[in-house]
């Protein structure tokens, strides 16, 4: 955890309610994940009550309160990629990882997640690994492009 | 302040600006049936248990009425065959949550309303997350040690231990204001006493 890099984002809005979705989400992008200590923290500094903190944290699929893999994987499961085998794809992420989606690896390797569409339907099935799309995947193929991942 | 003059159930009731419909309803002395609702509490609109047919200029429209404004010549209805059907399809939404609600208030309307608590599969909470709990918490006691987490049907009330654990003991008002059970408070703050580090994310489901 780089607690600098947190207490800068924390002291740039210092005493500010409203920038509060904006603090957390910058804190996760750093981060990747919001510890509850610095929940305490963003409460305490940008002087909102924990609770409204811990409601909006939880309300968020962009906020995760648990650790994630040093690499995100997010399988679309939108209609278009449903159709085109999206469905073997997660299965197959599934048995090479062995961690359900919303789940991490205990090596802190991978972060499984479906998401909805992604905007490029003609690419599906799609699989974003660490930012990288990868578009038109089978399952062998994924299973290739997460061995490079170490 | 000027007086607003409308119908409510066929009677003239007179009202102040910035009232609501319950509020003037109740002034008359007509009574709306109401769950999440608390005089000292800013209206929330959450159990829509007050819900009551409002006509402004011929066209009607179905309100909940602790929240909408009174207004010049609006003509309201409490007890319509709608109104009273949304009710019961509302109460008995809320008793597979709360099927052995000891809130008598609960009771009384599913009574009156004809409400079957054996209609839609029992999924016993307890909690109809009406906020009272929550919003009494953060508005008259200003300790905010009480909140809602997770949505849609993970949603549900959290004691936050940190803050529960100096100031809730010794408090409890919260706990009577439940419409279903007093325990209901009891049990969750002390699981979250119990449980402090207990995950918050939302259950996966499935």
């Amino acid at each position: 955890m780089n607690n600098d890099k947190i207490e800068q984002i924390l002291n740039e809005h210092q005493g500010q309610p409203g920038a509060l979705i904006k603090v957390m989400m910058e804190i996760q992008e750093e981060n990747h994940w919001l510890p509850r200590e610095v929940l305490v923290k963003v409460s305490e500094k940008l002087e909102v009550p924990l609770s409204r903190v811990l409601r909006i944290a939880t309300i968020y699929k962009t906020f995760s309160l648990t650790p994630k893999g040093r690499y995100q994987v997010n399988i679309c499961t939108g209609t278009a990629c449903q159709v085109r085998g999206a469905q073997q794809v997660l299965e197959e992420v599934q048995k090479i990882t062995g961690i359900k989606p919303g789940e991490t690896d205990p090596d802190m390797k991978f972060s499984l997640e479906t998401v909805n569409c992604q905007g490029c339907c003609s690419l599906g099935p799609l699989v974003e690994i660490d930012g990288k799309t990868h578009g038109k995947t089978a399952p062998a193929e994924i299973a290739e492009a997460l061995k490079k991942y170490e | 302040m000027s007086e607003i003059i409308m119908q409510i159930d066929g009677i003239e009731v007179a009202a102040e600006e910035g009232m609501t419909v319950l509020d003037a309803a109740q002034k008359a002395g007509i009574s709306i049936p109401t769950l999440c609702y608390l005089e000292t509490l800013e209206p929330y609109g959450a159990c829509r248990l007050c819900t009551v047919e409002v006509e402004v200029r011929g066209r009607t429209n179905l309100v909940a009425a602790c929240l909408y404004p009174v207004e010049k010549d609006l003509i309201v209805r409490t007890r319509t065959e709608k109104v009273d059907k949304i009710r019961k399809m509302i109460l008995e939404l809320l008793l597979a949550h709360a099927p052995v609600a000891r809130g008598l208030k609960m009771q009384e309307y599913a009574e009156e309303y004809g409400a079957d608590k054996n209609r839609f599969e029992k999924e016993p909470s307890f909690c109809i997350q009406c906020g009272l709990c929550v919003r009494y918490c953060a508005e008259i006691k200003k300790k905010n040690a009480i909140c809602f987490v997770n949505k849609g049907p993970s949603r549900e009330i959290q004691f936050i231990p940190e803050i529960a654990a100096k100031e809730c003991w010794s408090c409890t008002e919260c706990f009577p204001l439940c419409p279903t059970e007093y325990l209901q408070g009891v049990f969750v703050l002390t699981k979250a006493l119990a449980f402090p580090s207990a995950p918050m994310g939302p259950t996966v489901e499935e």
